[in-house]
């Protein structure tokens, strides 16, 4: 399938700023400024990248507590989350919600999430929602192989298929939930789950931009065209520990070493598209360029905006009380 | 005796009763980790606070099991243990996770014993964190005692200390009745004198953390430590209070909280949940009801307002009571007129 210049641009763009974001944050959190637990996406940015590229912002998607990537992907605004990620009142959610709840209803992000295995019903829901007021689009989980285990999810599975919701299921397989293996937690094959609730099963390779573009466009038509739900299982690696501050003792040496050596997806990238003569690599340093600028200036812009007033503790529990 | 951290305090509390007693387990997610890693490291975390850290290496995979994160099945298996002879202790890891897994405790676990006729003992223990004060917002803050003790047939903890949490561990660990047992995640530091050798101290029955003659002050949890702050400021200031730690919501000592407040005339609660239905609102009936005659004014309250909690800090530092908030309840309860706090 030809990828339109505009969506290889666009894509690269996102991958890069999800980049820039997180080892951003990487750095900025062990300076003891940014409050609360903060979970990177980096080395996973394709995955994100390359479904929510099949998307627009009718669709919506469900993340999860590793969700700045998702955000980017779907087009939340870069500025905001810095600002809510350091508790600031010009943050996407006031400062109220952190890091591990940025959510944007307007760009159909419908959060990401504290609660593992939170997204998939919340996404039958979304996916009833499309259905129902017949508006075309699609709704997409992003779930982790730990959350793979929750009955939420395995209930989510079921559903969706009973119900033929237009919902797909990205499974996105780092192989680690916290500091315990999926090869230990998960029984079982992906696969079989699938099949086992009737739903097509696709995978790919997650650190190809094209891979997942390719993949997740079949799943997604498939829903959007009203036949029923699909699982894609997104194969990736982690790049820091599971929260900041986490020493991964449980990793072998060189396992995060090689990932970004041999599987960064922004090399990949720009390898594939250079050497195909569909992009111009000064094209890609532009846009490194213009994405430290925007990630710096958003680090600024945060740390100075200001704080929530005393007033907004009270406000918003209710639409009306 | 040695200081102890509150972590090692409810390690040790757990080693000492594993040694003791070969049907105690213990499982949760990451309660050892490192299974399936590639490093071949076992015990990497010992749970994410390392509060179980070194348990997998002395007791072995048998007795300390990592889970899936699957909460309704690994918390249901845990009360099925313990109603089938084992003495499990199942860790939550946080407590608002309790949403994933409510029915096994609260329909299952909880119920077995009254509607089984008598028959059953579920000797299970939920050890999870709670509270505020981390910047973890709203759905890893909460401090949901409230809740569980409002279901008949759970015994909930609220230890305030290292002290303590040990001696009501070994207590829970000991009970044959399924015990919430809930650590304030913001004291895992806090250190004090802990004995070395295993002790219980029983449920329902309060401690009088200080004795004074103007004021009773009732405080769950971290929320004693304000409340001991506070008073030693207020002593300064001429106004003695008795503060009292339930030590359980469920049992809770009534007896001790009515004596105390026909001693003292006046009542302050100081209460991290949330304010409708808790424990402030539970006592506060309770002394309107049987102890109104000795009450000189009104009941005071110090509790976060009704809303979720908010990440940011200053948000955050609103939303939770302080011993600044309490010292104010304090003389408002003494009947001096000072200025609202927040
Ligand atoms: C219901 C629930 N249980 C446990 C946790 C604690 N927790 C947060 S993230 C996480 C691991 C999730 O693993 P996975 O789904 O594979 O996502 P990843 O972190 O690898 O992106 C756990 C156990 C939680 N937040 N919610
Ligand atoms: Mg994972």
């Amino acid at each position: 399938m030809q990828i339109a210049r505009e969506t290889l641009l666009r894509s690269y763009r996102a991958m890069r700023t999800i980049r820039d974001f997180e080892e951003r944050l990487h750095v900025e959190f062990a300076t003891g400024e940014i409050p609360g637990f903060v979970h990177l996406y980096c080395g996973e940015e394709a995955s994100g990248v390359g479904v929510c590229a099949n998307l627009t912002d009718q669709d919506t998607i469900a993340s999860t507590h590793r969700g700045h990537g998702h955000c980017i992907a779907k087009g939340v605004e870069v500025a905001g989350m810095m600002a809510e990620i350091y508790g600031r009142r010009t943050g996407v959610c006031q400062g109220k919600g952190g890091s591990m709840h940025i959510a944007d209803l307007s760009r159909g992000m419908l959060g990401a999430n504290g609660i593992v295995g939170g997204g998939p019903p919340l996404i039958c829901g979304a996916a009833l929602s499309h259905k129902t007021l017949k508006d075309g689009a699609v709704a997409v989980a992003f779930y982790g192989d730990g959350a793979s285990n929750e009955g939420t999810t395995l209930e989510s599975l079921n559903l969706a298929s009973v119900w033929r919701l237009p919902a797909v299921f990205v499974l996105e397989d780092n192989g680690y939930g916290e500091a315990t293996g999926a090869s230990y937690a998960c029984a079982g094959s992906q696969k079989a789950r699938a099949g086992g609730f009737g739903m097509p099963y696709l995978e790919c390779d997650g650190t190809d931009f094209f891979a997942v573009h390719q993949a997740a466009g079949e799943a997604i038509a498939h829903a959007r065209a009203g036949n029923g739900p699909v699982m894609l299982h997104v194969h990736l690696a982690r790049w820091y520990g599971h929260f900041e501050g986490d020493a991964m003792t449980y990793r072998a040496a060189g396992e995060v070493a090689a990932a970004r050596a041999d599987h960064d997806c922004l090399t990949i990238f720009r390898t594939r598209v250079t050497q195909a003569g569909l992009l111009d690599g000064t094209e890609l340093d532009d846009i490194d360029s213009a994405v430290r600028d925007e990630i710096e200036s958003a680090v600024i812009a945060a740390k100075q905006a200001p704080l929530p007033e005393a007033a907004d503790l009270l406000a918003d529990v209710y639409v009306r009380y | 005796m040695s200081k102890k951290s509150f972590r090692q305090a409810i390690n040790e509390a757990l080693r000492q009763e594993m040694r003791r007693d070969p049907r105690v387990i213990v499982m949760g997610e990451d309660v050892a980790g490192g299974h399936g890693g590639t490093s071949g490291t076992v015990d990497a975390w010992g749970g994410v606070l390392g509060v179980t850290k070194g348990l997998l290496t002395e007791f072995g995979e048998d007795r300390v099991l990592d889970t899936p994160i699957t909460e309704a099945s690994y918390i249901g298996a845990a009360a099925g243990a313990a109603a089938t002879g084992l003495r499990p202790v199942a860790e939550l890891m946080f407590v608002d996770f309790v949403g994933c897994c409510l029915d096994q405790i609260m329909n299952q676990a909880a119920k077995f014993r009254y509607m089984f006729g008598g028959k059953a003992r579920t000797p299970l223990v939920i050890r999870a964190m709670f509270g505020a004060g981390f910047n973890a917002a709203a759905q890893h803050s909460q401090a949901l005692y409230p809740l569980f003790t409002h279901i008949p047939g759970l015994k909930v903890v609220v230890p305030s200390s290292p002290y303590e949490a040990k001696g009501l561990l070994i207590e829970a660990i000991r009970d044959d009745d399924p015990v919430i047992f809930l650590e304030h995640k913001v004291m895992y530091d806090d250190e004090e004198e802990v004995p070395d050798e295993a002790y219980t101290i029983p449920f329902g029955e309060a401690n009088l953390t200080r004795e004074g003659d103007d004021l009773t002050i009732v405080a769950f949890g971290r929320m004693v430590k304000l409340a001991n702050e506070a008073a030693d400021r207020l002593e300064r200031q001429g106004i003695s209070c008795t503060v009292i730690d339930p030590r359980t919501t469920s049992p809770l000592d009534t007896d001790t909280i009515l004596d105390c407040v026909a001693d003292t005339g006046r009542l302050v609660i100081v209460d991290e949940s949330s304010p409708r239905c808790n424990m402030a609102a539970d006592i506060s009936a309770l002394v309107a009801e049987y102890a109104f005659d000795a009450l000189k004014g009104p009941i005071r309250r110090v509790m976060p307002p009704h809303t979720p909690v908010p990440f940011a800090s200053v948000l955050e530092n609103l939303y939770l009571p302080s011993v600044e908030k309490i010292e104010a309840a304090v003389k408002a309860a003494m009947g001096h007129r000072v200025p609202e706090i927040a």
